[in-house]
């Protein structure tokens, strides 16, 4: 199915399905444990051996010498592998660095060994046995140092150009009566899912199954394939369940690769996890980011001039992350510049984390828009609400295709009670505490992916749909039961969902906030193929029939829907695909956010003690799945804000608090009263469906908020995350 | 992890001859030790598991004070009513330590003797002189937000992670033990933890096939007891500073730090300056501090925590 004119009246606007705040269908498995996660599929892989991963001990360089002797040696070991018996490897599509390493080290922990034993103990104190001795290279590790070597990254689809440029962004910037001129940091952020990479690995006759955990299976599926230097037709991934991915999941990595490599070594099934150590150094993770943001506007508060760089860095070959992609849309301004500068690191490969772009770079953004209200004497909302555009401000006859951000912003304000607030900085007290209130925009974009799907009518009426889909924990399982029994007419309980297999039509995956909004319009493109040929058995004519309680209807006819399927099951499959109603319409979503924090007097640390989300991203296919995601994401943006930091060693090239212990996140302590309200949108330029994605909208300016609030409590202006005690103990006000 | 061999003595006396033996260690809640062997930090060919001694209750001596056996949870004695009403400072200080499931199984004694939680310390790929003696410290230069700011050495810069350890500082505490001769000792908690000086791999004054038995506290020390730990989350996480304090009527008292040095931080001379005020307190306190750019915070963050704590104490009076 084609999707190139604006959705009209479909089965999915009835909302007797889709739009309920319905139970995950997946829940009870997860809650007891049986859903079958990547390293748990012993029914399906008996009899697999363990592999455990060698990292590299050097940031960059050449191993001089590998000795196995010992692992191979060792009792229970099965098979050692390293770059040398791996035979020819390839770098996958996605792949910046050859996920197995050796003789040329790239990055720390990189893989350079997989030792293969009999159990997971044996596996692991072997490869304590494997000796390698490294002729080290000096490494580019520290950004602020590389910041005057990087330079304008190649165009691509995702990023669109490096540089764009509207009006005469300096001039107007020099003339404006008023200015803001500001530099932000973000660190380097590790994903840090529950489950750690894992897969297991079986060869049948030169065909891999890999069951593994990843967010895309049709990418992972292509990537070992080239990797391999195999026919993708000769792999079969399966990936029904994964504990969180949040980016770090969207292509092959190493434990699929090694789980390959030691399965065709033993003959045997291997699994192999990434131990916890190693994955901030191993995997991928979001990169740093300097920004400067200028900002010029009349003193009455109209933005003539805005203008917003980012720098990062990344392995050669790798990509920056996208941190001025919002302030190409956000905010209205005659005079726009944005930039993004690539230099090359020698750390881990970077790539996308949770809202890659728009979440790092909102938090700077949204801090500069504080700033800059400030400076105008307006009050934050206010100035964001002056300044809101409903077409493309970098091609203005381009209309957003909705864009409530106005209505966004006042409905957080006044639900929040943000007319209480004290503009002035440091002034409400609560015994001990400095409060304070702070708001920011959010913005994410809707982004179209082709997605397909299969679906299936049997004898007794019921539905099964089958989708390579994945998913990570958000509900995709709920919302595609939900769209299928919306579509067909029958009850969450008749239809069966299989997901996560790659001999299934292939789907959007998830990522992006894509995954929702996509699958659901291939699974509806699907049930409509269905419908029609359930009509057609039925002698219906298929543009009124009407599906509803198991029964199809036409006028005065009606047969059950079962009927159509009693002589053999009927299988329908499409794919939505996008014709350019999304170049001719911006799409994208938009909300606010709103955060009280206290902070200590004495000590300086920081409570939030409330949030509040204002979604509006089209059609919400699942509340109570979709409020799951929005608060998760605000989780999120108060790690960004206040802790999530991975500390780089710039001697020795790598991420230090490479563990669950020493990489913060929030824990439920530092997690208050959260609220989401979501706007009531439909979105017809979207797709079908008429949604959107939301999961990510719900991080894009958290941590700006929870910045600005900080500043309003204490007069404390922080522009480097995370926001720790010791950047600013000094600079407290007194409380006694 | 390496294999290893596992036994469980009879009595207090076995478990210390056991322990004696090379490569032999002891085994209690394992909360730390069993991180430690799975990265090989720890590499014991013989394990001695406690848990089935005696050493689990908690008894009132002759002179007022308590007797805690080694192997008390955290939990436990931070709940015991007499801890809560006499020592309130250990019990406050216990449960801001780890998480509730850790508590459940970490004992006392375990918690006097688990490792530091520098990050230098837990990759094995880096240099580490606690680790492997005479490798060098690669922490030095390093990421030191969370490491000692005094009593460190050209060897070694990390921090002992104990909350309990410093509310033990603070209230006087012995440490009893049992040596694999029969022989029993004392020692006081300022004794117990070493300075890491060109040694930073040996942390207590114990040796080798030394069991702890009990932890003795004396007669309770009257005043207003407070365990303030600063962290960068709410819950669960080491100390960046903590401040184990006792503050009679007046301002006089008793005052320790944690997460500023390789062992619970307490100067008894300091605490002459207390009615003085947080800042000449915490000059004398971290006298000879030298932190690196990255943690000097600590010691604003020290004069900070404590002069609300005096705040606070005179309010309450």
């Amino acid at each position: 199915m084609k999707f190139q004119t604006p959705a009209g009246h479909n089965p999915i606007d009835r909302m007797s399905v889709v739009g309920q705040p319905l139970d995950r269908i997946d829940g009870p498995l997860k809650t007891t444990g049986t859903a079958p996660y990547a390293y748990e599929q012993h029914d399906a892989a008996p009899d697999a051996a363990y592999g455990h991963v060698v990292g590299a001990g050097i940031a960059k360089g050449r191993i001089r010498r590998l000795d196995i002797k010992a692992a191979e040696r060792a009792p229970g070991v099965l098979a050692v592998i390293t770059a040398d018996t791996a035979g020819p490897l390839e770098v996958g599509p996605h792949n910046t660095v050859p996920l197995l390493g050796g003789p040329e080290i790239r990055h720390y922990h990189q893989a350079v060994a997989l030792v293969v034993a009999e159990s997971f103990e044996a596996a692991r104190a072997a490869a304590g046995r494997v000796r390698i001795e490294y002729e080290a290279h000096a490494g580019a590790y520290d950004l602020e140092a590389a910041r005057t070597t990087a330079t304008a990254p190649e165009a691509n689809a995702q990023m669109g150009e490096p540089d764009t440029q509207v009006g005469d962004f300096l001039g107007a910037f020099a003339d404006a009566p008023v200015r803001l001129d500001e530099t932000y940091t973000t660190p380097d952020q590790s994903h840090m899912m529950m489950e750690p990479h894992a897969s297991i690995a079986r060869w049948d006759d030169g065909t891999l199954t890999l069951w593994t955990s990843t967010q895309m299976v049709e990418w992972c599926a292509r990537g070992i394939a080239k990797t391999l230097r195999m026919d993708r037709s000769k792999v079969h991934v399966i990936s029904p369940y994964i504990g969180g991915g949040f980016g770090g999941k969207l292509f092959l990595r190493a434990d699929a690769l090694l789980a390959a490599l030691g399965a065709r070594a033993t003959g045997r099934p291997v699994k192999v996890a990434l131990h916890r150590p190693l994955i901030a150094n191993n995997s991928t993770h979001r990169p740093a980011t300097i920004q400067r943001v200028r900002l010029g506007a009349t003193r009455d508060g109209v933005i003539t001039a805005i203008g917003h760089e980012s720098w990062s860095g990344d392995q050669p070959g790798g990509g920056p992350e996208t941190a001025v992609s919002q302030t190409r849309l956000l905010y209205a301004g005659a005079n726009r510049l944005t930039a993004m500068r690539l230099a090359v690191l020698d750390l881990p490969e970077g790539n996308s984390m949770r809202a890659p772009g728009e979440a790092p770079g909102m938090m700077a953004l949204e801090i500069a828009m504080d700033e800059m209200a400030e400076k105008l004497r307006l009050d934050p909302v206010e100035f964001r609400i002056r300044n809101d555009t409903q077409v493309d401000p970098e091609n203005p006859e381009r209309p957003f295709s909705a864009r409530p951000l106005i209505t966004c912003l006042q409905t957080g304000a006044a639900q929040f009670g943000w007319q209480r607030r004290d503009a002035r900085p440091g002034r409400v007290k609560d015994g001990q505490w400095l409060v304070g209130l702070g708001m920011a925009a959010a913005f994410r974009n809707n982004l179209p992916m082709t997605s397909g799907a299969r679906v299936r009518l049997d004898g007794d009426g019921r539905i099964t749909v089958e989708t390579d889909m994945t998913d990570i924990g958000t509900g995709s399982y709920t919302i595609i039961a939900q769209t299928a029994a919306e579509m067909m007419g029958v009850r969450m309980d008749q239809v069966e969902v299989r997901l996560g297999d790659s001999t299934y039509p292939v789907s959007a995956g998830s990522g992006g906030q894509f995954g929702a909004n996509n699958a659901t319009s291939g699974v509806y493109a699907a049930c409509i193929g269905l419908r029609e040929e359930v009509a057609r058995r039925l002698g219906f004519n298929s543009q009124d029939a009407d599906f509803a309680d198991g029964q199809v209807r036409s006028g005065n006819r009606s047969a059950p829907l079962a009927s159509a399927a009693a002589r053999g099951e009927i299988v329908a499959e499409d794919r939505i695909e996008y014709g350019d109603l999304h170049k001719t319409h911006q799409q994208s979503t938009f909300g606010s956010h709103f955060v009280e924090v206290a902070v200590d007097g004495a000590t300086g640390e920081v409570r939030v003690r409330r949030m509040l989300a204002v979604c509006a991203a089209g059609r919400i296919l699942n509340p109570k799945s979709a409020r799951s995601q929005v608060i998760g994401a605000m989780t999120m943006g108060v790690g960004a804000a206040l802790m999530e930091h991975l500390k780089v060693d710039t001697r020795r090239g790598f991420f230090v608090n490479h563990d669950l212990a020493s990489y913060e996140v929030p824990v439920h302590a530092d997690i208050p009263h959260q609220e989401v309200i979501f706007l009531d949108e439909t979105d017809p330029m979207s797709s079908p469906m008429k949604a959107k994605g939301v999961g990510e909208l719900g991080i894009c300016g958290v941590a700006a908020a929870v910045a600005n609030a900080i500043y309003n409590a204490t007069g404390v202006r922080v522009r480097d995350y995370p926001i720790t005690l010791d950047t600013y103990l000094d600079r407290l006000p007194d409380v006694a | 992890m390496i294999p290893f061999t596992y036994e469980r003595p009879g009595s207090p006396a076995e478990a210390a001859a056991a322990a004696a033996k090379p490569g032999a260690k002891l085994i209690a809640g394992g909360t730390n030790l069993l991180d430690l062997m799975k990265l090989e930090i720890e590499t014991p060919v013989h394990l001695v598991d406690v848990n089935g001694l005696a050493l689990d209750t908690i008894e009132a001596t002759g002179d007022g004070g308590l007797r805690i056996g080694a192997l008390v949870s955290n939990t436990d004695l931070a709940a015991d009513a007499r801890v809560r009403r006499d020592y309130a400072v250990l019990s406050r200080a216990l449960v801001s330590g780890a998480s509730g499931q850790l508590r459940n199984k970490a004992t006392t004694a375990g918690n006097l003797l688990q490792r530091t939680r520098c990050p230098y310390f837990y990759d094995t790929a880096q240099p580490c002189n606690k680790r492997s003696p005479g490798s060098g410290c690669s922490a030095i230069g390093g990421m030191t937000r969370q490491l000692a700011i005094i009593g460190a050495s050209e060897a070694c810069i990390a921090t002992h992670p104990s909350d309990m350890a410093v509310a033990l500082r603070v209230l006087d505490a012995e440490i009893e033990t049992l040596s694999g001769e029969g022989t029993t000792r004392r020692i006081p908690m300022a004794e117990f933890h070493r300075l890491p000086g060109d040694t930073p791999e040996i942390e207590t004054a114990l040796n080798a096939g030394n069991l702890i038995t009990a932890v003795i506290l004396p007669r309770p020390v009257p005043g207003r007891h407070v365990y303030r730990k600063v962290r960068d989350r709410a819950s669960y996480a080491f100390a960046l500073v903590s401040v184990a304090a006792i503050i009679e009527d007046g301002g006089r008292g008793r005052v320790a730090l944690g997460g500023v040095a390789h062992k619970p931080w307490r100067v008894e001379a300091a605490e002459s300056e207390l009615a003085r005020g947080a800042r000449a307190t915490t000059a004398r306190l971290l006298e000879g501090a030298r932190p690196s750019r990255d943690n000097a915070f600590k010691i604003t963050l020290v004069e900070r925590t404590l002069d609300a704590i005096l705040s606070d104490a005179r309010g309450a009076q």
